[in-house]
């Protein structure tokens, strides 16, 4: 069946398809339609779940954790200032092995205060151990939640969909909505091979000694690296079933480019447009959109960018003090390889700022006349 | 008398909780736990945020409790209780008794917030607070139920504590929440029949441990339960119960009072106290004792 839905509301279908049975969520914009219309379908039974009004964010991630650990599938939903307050709880879920699937709508970081979209909030969660899969259309976002559950709760590691403040949030597009039972046969109901029972008395998180410590935390990167392989292994299932294929990254016009714009989000879609243009004028562009950020799809950056002559990184984010964070991946994935590219860094859209075609070709008119790639950052857009 | 005799329950044989833990000698909270466990039964689950039974437990691998144990985060014991006691009805299990138990710091302080969450939600937890009135696993560092006048490392004896402990009680009364009791380590068969009673409600259920720290009182390991004892014989604090935020009931009728001076005594924590600051620290004690009175009709 086909719908026109926001966004937001695709996180929603995505939860209920994937019969979700604890939900714990504290609003905030403009994550809040996931879970008004999540709301809705637990009270008419669409929904067989609790869904638990916390008092805060980081309370919906800490009853989230619980529920999980006593055996149920959660789902919750968040954004910026929500998210930093999960914080704690991010590295509890990862750590603990929980896995939460949660939809974070990015949205800038205060002050000052913006309800607008870029991607400090998630980057700054980079490294808490949660897969982040970076979504461009409304379709991508339903189908990726129903496959973030089936990667976590094989791995046991939590997963993230991010989408782009109004950009997607709130913006309606066509979507397929899949059938209940072909789900069902894809996503089988959640198995945990431990949880919090009386019958099987454990205890779980106790304080660790160095002498374990690390195992554990060797544990989880050895799973991490785990999941781009089941990214693709998934995600050919889902094709099979739904006839479209979830994959680590989307390539587009890439294999003649002489330009390769990197880009995620609602950006990688914009791009696309761009690269039609270009070639429209004679500039063989591709654009190469990162959807799985984490785990860092190694493989795929490399066996596509090695050998293109340019690569311009668009990042809407910053890690200040140093450069935008998908170019320093970029990079780093890329340093020491045969063939590495002449690497750009393109700042934009910070706050919410628009990303169109035209800053698309700014960046193409930056990254085709210089011969070196340094260090320096380029802004688009920006007010010097 | 006739009340105190019909106190006089057996206390349940069984015992869910090991020897080889590490609580220090003379450790209220391991006594609290112990009892605790002996009115809820084995099918609990206990989530145990950071204080010091994080410790006492006993470290990973190894657990010195023979109930399932979630070790969350310092500000989540009531969300996180609450997600189990979800999770656990979505799997259909409807029976375990979800146990959330924290000290005075997670209680009183950084956790109050999810508690009162959980209280307005009526999530059916039961809300244990092991009372030892500051900050023990981290050191002696003050906390909102340090009392008026006790020295911790972040009180020292020039500066001591001059703020009056908070009023959790009051707080989670205002909440109208079910069911409320405080229970004492002195008081065992009023203790279990509390927590038998409580797993029997449904709702949130608070009960507020006074569990005496040798370690951080500075006193006799001999004397935890003496001073558990004072402190109720004494009015410091009594044992009570509230249903539905209404119905006050005192179970332990005390006809004449010990000065509050005999409970500080035994305690290096009040050693500076001059006389007349113990007389406004009795002073104190009358006044909440005679509002207690009042709220449970006497």
């Amino acid at each position: 069946m086909k719908k026109v839905i926001m966004g937001n509301h695709a996180l929603s279908y995505g939860a209920m398809l994937s019969r979700a049975q604890v939900i714990a969520a504290y609003p905030i914009t403009p994550q809040t339609q996931v879970v008004e219309l999540l709301s809705e379908m637990c009270a008419d039974g669409t929904l067989n779940a609790k869904f638990i009004k916390v008092e805060s964010e980081h309370s919906a991630m800490a009853a989230c954790l619980g529920a999980s650990l006593a055996g149920a599938r959660t789902f919750t939903a968040t954004s910026a200032q929500g998210l930093a307050l999960m914080h704690e709880m991010l590295h509890w879920a990862a750590g603990g092995r929980m896995p939460v699937v949660m939809g974070n709508i990015n949205r800038a970081m205060a002050p000052g205060w913006s309800i607008w979209t870029d991607q400090n909030d998630s980057l700054s969660e980079r490294d808490t151990g949660w897969i982040q899969f970076y979504c461009s259309s409304n379709q991508e976002v339903l189908d990726t939640v129903i496959q973030a559950f089936k990667v976590s709760e094989k791995l046991m590691i939590p997963s993230m969909i991010i989408l782009d403040a109004f950009a997607l949030s709130h913006t309606y597009e066509v979507v397929e909505i899949p059938e209940q039972d072909k789900v069902d046969r894809f996503l089988p109901p959640f198995n945990p091979p431990w949880r919090l029972t009386p019958d099987d008395p454990h205890a779980f998180g106790g304080l660790t000694s160095p002498d374990h410590y690390m195992e554990l935390r060797y544990k989880l990167q050895k799973d991490m690296e785990k999941v781009p392989a089941l990214v693709e292994e998934t995600g050919k299932e889902y094709e099979q079933l739904f006839g479209r294929y979830l994959g680590q990254v989307e390539e587009y016009l890439c294999a003649d480019a002489e330009l390769v714009f990197v880009t995620s989000g609602t950006a990688g879609y914009t791009a696309r447009v761009a690269v039609d243009e270009l070639r429209e004028k004679g500039i063989k562009a591709g654009n190469f959109r990162i959807k799985l950020f984490r785990p860092f799809p190694f493989e795929k950056v490399r066996a596509v960018l090695s050998g293109v002559p340019r690569v311009a990184v668009l990042d809407r984010n910053i890690s200040y003090g140093h450069h935008g964070i998908f170019y320093q991946e970029v990079k780093s994935a890329l340093y020491g390889q045969p063939r590495s590219p002449l690497i750009f860094g393109f700042i934009a859209g910070l706050g919410g700022r628009d990303i169109t075609r035209d800053s698309f070709k700014e960046i193409a008119d930056y990254a085709l006349k210089k011969d070196r790639a340094g260090e320096e950052i380029v802004w688009i857009g920006v007010k010097k | 008398m006739s009340k105190e005799r019909k106190m006089t329950l057996t206390i349940p044989r069984e015992e869910f909780m090991s020897p080889g833990h590490l609580a220090c000698q003379g450790c209220g909270a391991s006594l609290a736990m112990r009892l605790a466990l002996k009115g809820l039964g084995q099918r609990t689950i206990v989530c145990i945020p950071a204080c010091c039974w994080a410790v006492i437990d006993g470290p990973f691998p190894h657990s010195s409790l023979d109930i399932p144990i979630y070790h969350c985060a310092f500000e989540t014991a009531a969300s996180s209780a609450s997600g189990v006691r979800a999770g656990l009805d979505m799997v259909g299990d409807t029976e375990t008794t979800v146990l959330a138990w924290a000290g005075d710091g997670g209680t009183f302080d950084i956790g109050l917030q999810a508690l009162s969450g959980a209280a307005e939600r009526n999530d059916d937890i039961i809300y244990t607070c092991y009372d030892n009135e500051a900050y023990m696993n981290t050191g002696i560092q003050r906390s909102s139920a340090t009392p008026v006048g006790a020295w911790t490392t972040t009180t020292p004896v020039k500066h001591y504590k001059k703020e009056r402990k908070k009023d959790i009680i009051g707080i989670m009364a205002a909440h109208g929440i079910p069911y409320i009791a405080t229970a004492s380590v002195a008081y065992p068969e009023d203790m279990v029949k509390k927590f038998k009673k409580a797993r029997e409600v449904r709702g949130t259920r608070f009960i507020h441990v006074f569990a005496p720290c040798p370690a951080g009182w500075k006193s006799r390991p001999e004397d935890t339960v003496k001073l558990a004892r004072l402190a109720v014989q004494t009015g410091y604090f009594p044992l009570f119960e509230i249903e539905d935020g209404e119905k006050w009931t005192l179970n332990l009728k005390i006809k004449e009072r010990k000065p509050i001076a005999e409970y500080l005594k035994l305690q290096g924590r009040f050693r500076h106290l001059k006389e007349e600051e113990i007389a406004l620290i009795q002073q104190e004690v009358d006044t909440r004792w005679a509002k207690i009175l009042k709220s449970c009709g006497l």
